[in-house]
């Protein structure tokens, strides 16, 4: 495997996260950062690990809060993470927390960091309304008004449906494509029907149910209790144990109208959650005595056309990252793989057995190949675990860790796609 | 930085000089805080002489050199020094003199306030033409001389209602309370406001300007109707009277001080500044000798000295203190850990039911934000401290762990074998209880040394005492890290040794059965809860009963009763049976009154007569009141005298601290101990031998109190 450097191999010490939660449940009332302090409070007390000796604190986000927009910050601050850490948020779409953990990594193997926390946080039970750049102009001019003249005069020509306020929308911003229609699209493009759709939905869902039976999910989770009513949240509410093909293919597309493939069934729901993982140098994890999970020993980052492949990041990122490594599909033994939407996932299983793909895409004969279904996400994933995007890549860096030790297995390999068209692949050897 | 300099002799203070403008830095030598103190008032006078003479000076700043103090107030050993009123008169002139005299100074001053302006202090401030305090969170300016019983006499009763009107200055001196920057500011108390490194050049500025006659501060009342109900004698005679009621009605007469102060700023504001300053001297020197101003400065020193831990050098470090059971106590235990920056585990039998006492924190906390007290922030930083857990093992890294389970004696005793397990060999054990033994719950510990007793009252975020109980076994480093524990939540601590009901519970229950006893004899729990509060307890026995529940006094006084080896005592079946009928107080919202609202704060309503039925009693027989007040009164403070024959209590100042802090003992008073001194000792025997040959032996008086009695003597020196 690839040579550890002097000690400053990075290692995942542990990682956990609150339950996810669907948006408008459990963390209705919660912001961003509150969930963000709640997590790393929990992380502190899991480890028993000293706030005082971390050295950077990294959070991802996505949709920002303005009154806090360096969010690890103040959630630090919050959490009791004194005062000389210094904290930076990251964002990188629904990468972000995995752009996190590899500033961490970067961080620890270039030597200026020893510890490091890295996670992320999103809600989106609360994204921020706008009101209209016309109104927010006149807002601006209001600060200087001084008379009621001048206050009347701001007014002048306002209409009521310029107050109207604007909620964002999950469509990018270069092509003004709705995400779910890009899924849709890309399923269309690699032949996934609405059925196998549904199928893999139906059986990541019946994953998740079973790790949550079972207490594999349990493992990774700090129990979180939100004000204003504190009823402790214990598990995720985004899973469906219950789902069959025929409720699922009762359900109309939702983003392609009519004949759509992309349901409410196949697709990540909207979640709350935050995550956060303690990496460490290899070093001082013994020096500390730490029994560390797994060796982050590797990553690649991605990029594509936003308008065609917005979600396709995996189906390059996987095989530069095994290229860059010298390995194959077949050394691998966990996979796991952000689901934003079922189609999206089977297009890039797709894509990576596509020797269309592998010579027009990748400039490369051979297709990296077939991944077996039975070593993919099998707790399930973002479809049935829900996807707070600035959280959901450390949760699959932790996960992947976790399932090399349950699974008996030495490499996994997790890779996400993001909007914008890019993507991220990580390597982690079990320790 | 000065060309110009100035002769003079004095340590107190050293004078700058910069374009103009001389700054008077106060600093007194090798202390934290300025006080006011002969030699101050001596200094500031030389310093004013100086800058008169020389004529570079254009105009002066006060300003202090201590860190995040300005003046702290008077010296209170000044004023201990005073022998008769004739002193107070001349200190008071004296002080009047020095204010007028930077009045009348045709250079301008100007105050630079940073951090605590007290008393003195702020008189002080109150001679400059120009005040400006800094936006730090330890600014405060307050006039507390009410809270020992005397009045502002530095000129406060005259010049403050001049600044800041007659109603402002009225609640300042009656209350004594803190007035933080942003208030002082809208008040007038302050003309500006800025951040602390920028006041020095901001007050030098400000000191120019008003030299230059460019700076004319505006002094009119800032609020409309205090302008117009201060505008004229009628209106300001309702706002004299008003004052003298409400004054009346919180003290029931007890404290003289208020209507004084009323009586000061009154003959000041309508009959002339003059007639004022003389005013409040003359009530100052008859205040400052009276038995109440003795109690209550004696209270503030004793206080001082028990906010500091005598076995400090012996402490382990305490980072992380563990509670168990997360009711009303335990939270509130583990709020004033967390608030005080210590790391909170709190711990129950299920994660929700530890969560449960992390929303009453929440609550608690929220209020604050609400009022401006504190910001959300700090409350998320507050609340992410304290830790809902639901496993023993949680508690492993606690340095003390205070158990505040349900008060049953096997459950305590389950809950110490348990932690035993799980936490360090240094870790502190310390049960929260209000009677039970400490020495009968650590029987069968492994390591009784570390073990102790923390007794927190209720609700613990308000109530500043923290009694700790010590048993023969437990050894100095578990009480010196308990004390530090105690100081660390901000709680005033006393220590005394084991035995039934320690101090504070066993003066109480014996006082609370006697009010049982008379309701037994057909006397109306209305009326003696009237008595007592007019004898000055914030609140009677009975609506006490209500508050701390009739089902937990009947518990008490069960453990007592069968830890008293005495059978002198009566003890009363009352509570008992209340309990049964599931009276219990304000937890089933109907005991001795009945209550409405919801969660903590909820308002009395009415008397419950159906209680009579149910205790077959009357209610209907006279009581005087005064016999009522002898009665229950002399019951404690002959209790609190016993507990030191037993050798519960170490000593006297500890026995008046407690009762005082821990059960609302009337502080006009300042402790029973106090009270027996005031009313001389063999008045007390006198009385109490009375009421022994009319109620029985359980008033025979402390063999403490015969002996001082013997020997004419008192408690304190």
């Amino acid at each position: 495997m690839v040579a550890s450097s002097n000690g400053r191999a990075a290692v995942l010490v542990d990682g956990c996260r609150i339950p996810f939660q669907r948006s408008g449940t459990g963390y209705v009332d919660l912001s961003a950062y509150d969930m963000a302090r709640m997590v790393l409070k929990g992380l502190f007390t899991r480890t028993g690990f000293d706030a005082a000796e971390v050295e950077r604190v990294i959070m991802g986000c996505v949709v920002q809060n303005v009154e806090t927009s360096n969010v690890a910050r103040e959630a630090a601050l919050a959490a009791g993470v004194p005062n000389h850490v210094p904290a930076f948020t990251v964002t990188m779409a629904c990468i972000s927390s995995n752009q996190a953990v590899t500033s961490g990594v970067d961080l620890i193997r270039g030597g200026i960091a020893d510890v490091v926390v890295a996670g992320g946080t999103e809600t989106l039970s609360d994204p921020p309304i706008q009101v209209k750049r016309s109104v927010r102009k006149r807002l601006f001019k209001a600060q200087k008004a001084k008379s009621p003249g001048d206050y009347l005069q701001l007014l002048k020509g306002l209409r009521p449906s310029d107050v109207v306020p604007e909620a964002p929308s999950i469509a990018e911003f270069s092509t003004g494509e709705v995400m779910g229609e890009s899924a849709d699209k890309l399923a269309a493009m690699f032949d996934v029907s609405r059925e196998e759709q549904d199928e893999y939905g139906l059986l990541t869902h019946k994953r998740s149910a079973e790790a949550q039976a079972d207490g594999r999910l349990q493992k990774e989770l700090v129990p979180a209790s939100p004000p204003p009513d504190f009823e402790p949240i214990n598990s995720d509410n985004t899973i469906r144990a219950d789902s069959t093909m025929e409720k699922l293919s009762s359900l109309s597309p939702v983003f392609v109208k009519p004949f759509g493939t992309v349901t409410a069934g196949n697709s990540s729901p909207l979640t709350d959650g935050a995550s956060a993982t303690l990496l460490m140098s290899e070093d001082r994890t013994r020096a500390e005595g730490f029994e560390p999970i797994g060796y982050l020993r590797d990553y690649v980052y991605v990029a594509q056309d936003p308008g065609d492949e917005l979600l396709l990041g995996p189906a390059y990122a996987i095989p530069k990252l095994l290229n860059k490594a010298g390995l194959s599909i077949a050394d691998i033994d966990v996979f796991e793989l952000h689901e934003a939407f079922a189609g999206q996932v089977l297009a890039v299983l797709a894509a990576l057995r596509s020797e269309s793909f592998a010579r027009n895409n990748l400039n490369q004969s051979n297709p990296a190949g077939e991944i077996p279904m039975d070593k993919l996400n099998t707790r399930g994933g973002s479809v049935s675990l829900g996807h707070p995007f600035g959280a959901t890549g450390a949760r699959l860096v932790t996960t992947a860790a976790n399932r090399l030790h349950e699974e008996d297995g030495e490499l996994a390999l997790l890779s996400a796609c993001a909007a914008g068209g890019q993507g991220v692949a990580m390597l982690i050897e079990r320790a | 930085m000065s060309e110009v300099s100035f002769s003079i002799d004095t340590e107190e203070l050293r004078i700058t000089v910069d374009d103009g403008v001389a700054t008077i830095w106060i600093d007194q030598p090798d202390k934290r805080i300025n006080t006011i103190s002969h030699d101050t008032l001596d200094a500031i006078e030389q310093a004013l002489n100086a800058i008169d003479q020389e004529p570079q000076v254009r105009a002066t700043v006060f300003i202090s050199g201590k860190k995040d103090s300005f003046i702290a107030g008077a010296d209170i050993n000044m004023l201990k020094e005073l022998k008769d009123p004739s002193d107070v008169r001349a200190l008071t002139f004296r002080a009047h003199d020095l204010l007028q005299r930077v009045k009348d100074s045709p250079k301008p001053s100007v105050a630079a306030i940073n951090g605590a302006c007290m008393g003195g202090g702020l008189e002080m401030t109150l001679g400059c033409d120009y005040r400006i305090a800094t936006t730090h969170s330890k600014t405060k300016m307050a006039l507390p001389e009410v809270q020992l019983g005397i009045l502002p006499s530095g000129g406060g009763t005259q010049y403050l209602p001049r600044l800041v009107g007659i109603q402002q200055a009225l609640q300042m001196m009656l209350t004594g309370k803190n007035i933080y920057p942003k208030k002082a500011k809208r008040i007038g108390l302050v003309d500006a406001l800025i951040h602390p490194p920028g006041l020095h050049q901001a007050a030098q500025r400000a000191a120019l300007q008003l030299a230059d006659g460019d700076l004319k501060p505006d002094r009119s009342l800032k609020s409309l109707t205090d302008r117009l109900l201060e505008s004229n004698p009628y209106s300001r005679k309702i706002i004299y009277t008003k004052a003298l009621e409400r004054t009346e009605k919180e003290t029931k007469g007890n404290y003289p001080a208020p209507a004084k102060i009323v009586d000061a700023v009154r003959t000041g504001m309508e009959e002339g500044l003059e007639a004022g300053i003389r005013r409040e001297a003359e009530l100052q020197s008859e205040l400052l000798f009276t038995s109440e101003s003795k109690a209550l400065v004696s209270l503030f020193f004793a206080k001082q000295e028990a906010d500091k831990n005598p076995y400090a050098d012996e402490a382990r470090p305490v980072q992380r203190i563990a509670v168990l059971g997360a009711g009303l106590m335990g939270a509130g235990i583990a709020q004033v850990s967390s608030v005080n920056g210590v790391d909170s585990l709190l711990k129950d039998q299920s994660f929700e039911m530890a969560s449960r006492g992390r929303k009453q924190i929440w609550k608690n906390l929220s209020k604050e934000v609400d009022k401006g007290i504190r910001s959300q922030f700090e409350r998320d930083q507050i609340l992410e401290r304290v830790q809902p857990v639901d496993s023993y093992d949680d508690l492993h890294a606690a340095d003390v762990v205070i158990e505040a389970v349900p008060e049953d004696l096997d459950l305590k005793r389950q809950v110490i074998a348990h932690l035993e397990e799980v936490v360090s060999p240094e870790c502190v054990i310390a049960s929260n209880t209000s009677a039970l033994p400490i020495t009968e719950i650590a029987e069968g510990a492994k390591h009784p040394q570390r073990f102790i007793g923390m007794h927190y009252f209720s609700p613990v975020p308000k109530m500043p005492l923290l009694e700790i109980i010590t048993t023969e076994q437990t050894n100095e480093t578990t009480l010196a890290t308990a004390y530090a524990a105690g100081i660390k939540q901000g709680k005033t601590v006393v220590v005394v040794n084991d035995g039934p009901g320690f101090y504070t519970t066993r003066i109480l229950a014996l006082y609370m059965n006697e009010a049982l006893l008379l309701l037994d004899e057909g006397a109306s729990f209305e009326k003696v809860d009237e008595a007592m509060e007019k004898w000055g307890f914030p609140m009677g026995p009975f609506e006490l009963f209500d508050l701390v529940g009739i089902d937990v006094g009947a518990k008490i006084t069960d453990v007592m009763e069968s830890r008293i080896p005495d059978d002198a005592f009566q003890i009363s079946r009352i509570a008992e049976r209340l309990a049964a009928q599931g009276l219990a107080g304000q937890k089933t919202k109907k005991g001795f009154y009945t209550y409405s609202g919801e969660g903590t704060s909820l308002d009395k309503e009415e008397a419950n007569d159906g209680i009579y039925d149910v205790i077959a009693s009357s209610g209907q027989a006279s009581f005087a009141s005064s016999m009522v007040q002898e009665r229950l009164g002399l019951m404690m403070v002959n209790q609190a005298v016993a507990c030191l024959d037993d050798g519960i209590l170490k000593n006297v100042t500890d026995g008046d601290l407690a009762a005082v802090f821990g059960l609302g003992y009337p502080p006009f008073q300042g402790g029973p101990f106090r009270y027996v001194d005031t009313e001389g000792a063999a008045s007390i025997v006198g009385r109490l031998e009375q009421l022994e040959r009319k109620h029985g032996p359980r008033f025979a008086p402390a063999r403490g109190l015969l002996e001082l009695a013997e020997r004419c003597g008192s408690f304190h020196a």
